[in-house]
């Protein structure tokens, strides 16, 4: 009995010591300003929705009697993330789809190693690719665009694409296949009919993780854009205010931000640890 | 039957064409283009001539004391933040072996930090660990501590960012010992209850050499991403204060695009290159070892 009282206790400060932190700027960025920075801090608050309106440049006037300055730069910024999370997502999970098909059901010479080469590409720092990456897309013009961005994103997706697909693909009875092949079927009209299908929850983990990386991803987007094609990361760090850090607003900008990552997180649960480890952990 | 093997061989090529191009295009020729690069003297700002010097980058960066220096800094910050989230990790997980009513809820909830962020993370700690306002020094304070410079301490500094990886990234660890420890077949533990074998003969006996191939797998995982830092150090203190939580990673970011030596740094990144690589083959040799097992 004290064994579980214990435990209970324990795991009880486990998840205050996880959490609290979370909550903690969730809560601030519905603080009215004096109380943000208030000691002793306040858990107890009135609310406002003052910093979301900043954020997203909604009643301009309201905003500016409180010391605003200027438009935010977020909206703009929060669409650019989405449209290169999402396109890059979608390259990577169909290209990732294909090749662990192909890696999954027919005979590649050398598989092992081209498997290993594919998983290597993923242990790169991101810092040393990315000194040849902004003086080549200087060169060619890609800096600060979408497409730059999202090629990027796609690569650094594509070798997790792989191997995670690949895991799920392995799981599919070829005899499925083989099956639809005898009733007439090509290999191609299989792969679409059966495979896929069966596939889907795989591909939609997959999608998941992918579109997670992207939309987290900092350094590329900090090296490598600057206005136009700038993601949320690089510029909710940037939020200043007149008079020094806009915590308010960081708050705000930060839980628009990890919303749809928490939602994805609770979606994917049951493949989180075959997700972390490329697949390798297949429970 | 030759026509429809080709059709096959074809449709092979199709698939794994693409996602090799990709590779090679994306990561093989910058990666070639960059050795290229590190023997040069060339300035991405300056557009000055470009003139070859052998070997002078690598050798100007191995002999730079600051190289070592932040070296050793990297290599503390790992071994300290990898350390603290393996035993948590690990011992969280011992601790949500058997589930209990909310034992999902739970398990996701306490999840959900590693997949945020770490720019989102390191703004909210920095937030957390300000010196006046911070909860983290309210709390502290309420236990009768002093105020604590989280971040502005030279001696704490590190101490502090490898604080904000270990809360991000332990349950991870936690993660995959619980994927481990649920995976042990309960029948072991019956028998060894029937020799009535203590608590720690069993941890030791049947729990332990049962997850390890798990944990190493994890904490080499950890390894290579924490070798790598930097998004949080770059949020929260910038390498500072001085220069004590200067990572590689950092001070490579800075040569490449503060001080723009373009060529030097291209050198760098090869020398922490060929450390990764060691590190990745390590993974790779025991992903194989799990697989077959």
């Amino acid at each position: 009995m004290t064994r579980r009282i214990v435990k209970g206790i324990l795991i009880g400060a486990a998840l205050l010591f996880f959490l609290v932190p979370i909550y903690w700027i969730v809560a601030t960025s519905f603080k009215q300003w004096p109380d943000i920075f208030a000691i002793p801090p306040k858990f107890i608050f009135q609310s406002t929705m003052l910093h979301y309106k900043a954020l997203f440049n909604l009643d301009l006037e309201e905003v500016a009697k409180f010391g605003q300055a200027g438009k935010s730069l977020f909206p703009p910024r929060f669409v650019n993330s989405i449209i290169i999370a999402g396109v890059s997502t979608l390259l990577s999970v169909t290209l990732g789809t294909f090749s662990a098909y192909a890696f999954s059901r027919f005979r590649v010479k050398g598989e092992g190693d081209l498997l290993f080469f594919i998983l290597s590409t993923r242990m790169l720092p991101p810092i040393v690719v990315g000194i040849p990456f902004f003086v080549l897309y200087r060169t060619l013009g890609l800096i600060d665009t979408h497409v730059g961005l999202i090629l990027i994103y796609m690569t650094f997706n594509l070798s997790f694409a792989v191997w995670l697909m690949k895991g799920f693909i392995d799981e599919i009875p070829k005899e499925f296949e083989e099956a639809a092949m005898v009733d007439g079927y090509t290999r191609w009209e299989s792969f679409v009919k059966v495979v896929l299908p069966q596939a889907l929850s795989g591909i939609a983990a997959t999608a998941v993780f992918c579109l997670i990386t992207a939309w987290n991803e900092f350094f590329f987007a900090l090296i490598l854009t600057s206005e136009r094609a700038r993601t949320a990361p690089p510029s909710i760090a940037a939020v200043q205010g007149t008079s020094g850090i806009n915590w308010g607003q960081i708050a705000a900008g930060v839980t628009v931000f990890l919303f749809p990552v928490v939602i994805f997180t609770f979606l994917v649960r049951r493949y989180l640890a075959r997700g972390l480890t490329f697949g390798v952990i297949k429970r | 039957m030759y026509q429809k093997a080709l059709a096959e061989y074809r449709l092979k090529i199709y698939f794994l064409a693409p996602t090799l191009l990709v590779l090679i295009v994306m990561n093989v020729f910058p990666l070639i283009w960059s050795l290229g690069l590190s023997f040069t003297n060339y300035s991405s700002l300056m557009s000055k001539r470009i003139a070859w010097v052998g070997f002078t980058n690598y050798s100007r960066i191995l002999s730079d004391p600051f190289i070592w220096k932040y070296f050793q800094t990297t290599a503390r910050f790992v071994i300290i933040a990898v350390g603290i989230e393996f035993l948590l990790g690990f011992g969280l997980a011992l601790l949500l072996k058997e589930q209990f009513r909310g034992w999902g809820l739970v398990t996701t909830l306490i999840l959900i930090p590693m997949m945020l962020s770490p720019v989102v993370v390191g703004l909210f700690w920095t937030f957390i660990m300000d010196a006046n306002f911070g909860l983290l020094n309210f709390l502290l304070g309420l236990l009768g501590f002093k105020k604590i410079l989280w971040l502005t301490n030279p001696h704490l500094a590190l101490y502090s960012v490898a604080m904000v990886d270990i809360w991000m990234w332990t349950p991870f660890i936690m993660l995959i010992s619980l994927t481990g420890l649920l995976a042990i077949p309960q029948s072991l533990y019956e028998a060894a209850d029937i020799d009535m074998a203590s608590w720690w003969f069993k941890f030791r006996k049947i729990t332990l050499p049962l997850v390890s191939p798990l944990l190493v797998l994890a904490v080499l995982f950890r390894v290579i991403d924490a070798f790598k830092m930097f998004d949080l150090v770059f949020i929260m203190t910038g390498g500072g204060p001085g220069d004590v939580t200067e990572t590689i990673s950092m001070s490579l970011y800075r040569l490449a695009f503060n001080k723009f030596k373009t060529g030097e740094s291209c050198a760098m990144a090869y020398i922490i290159l060929i450390l990764i690589i060691a590190l990745s083959n390590l993974l790779i040799r025991w992903i194989h070892r799990t697989k077959t097992a």
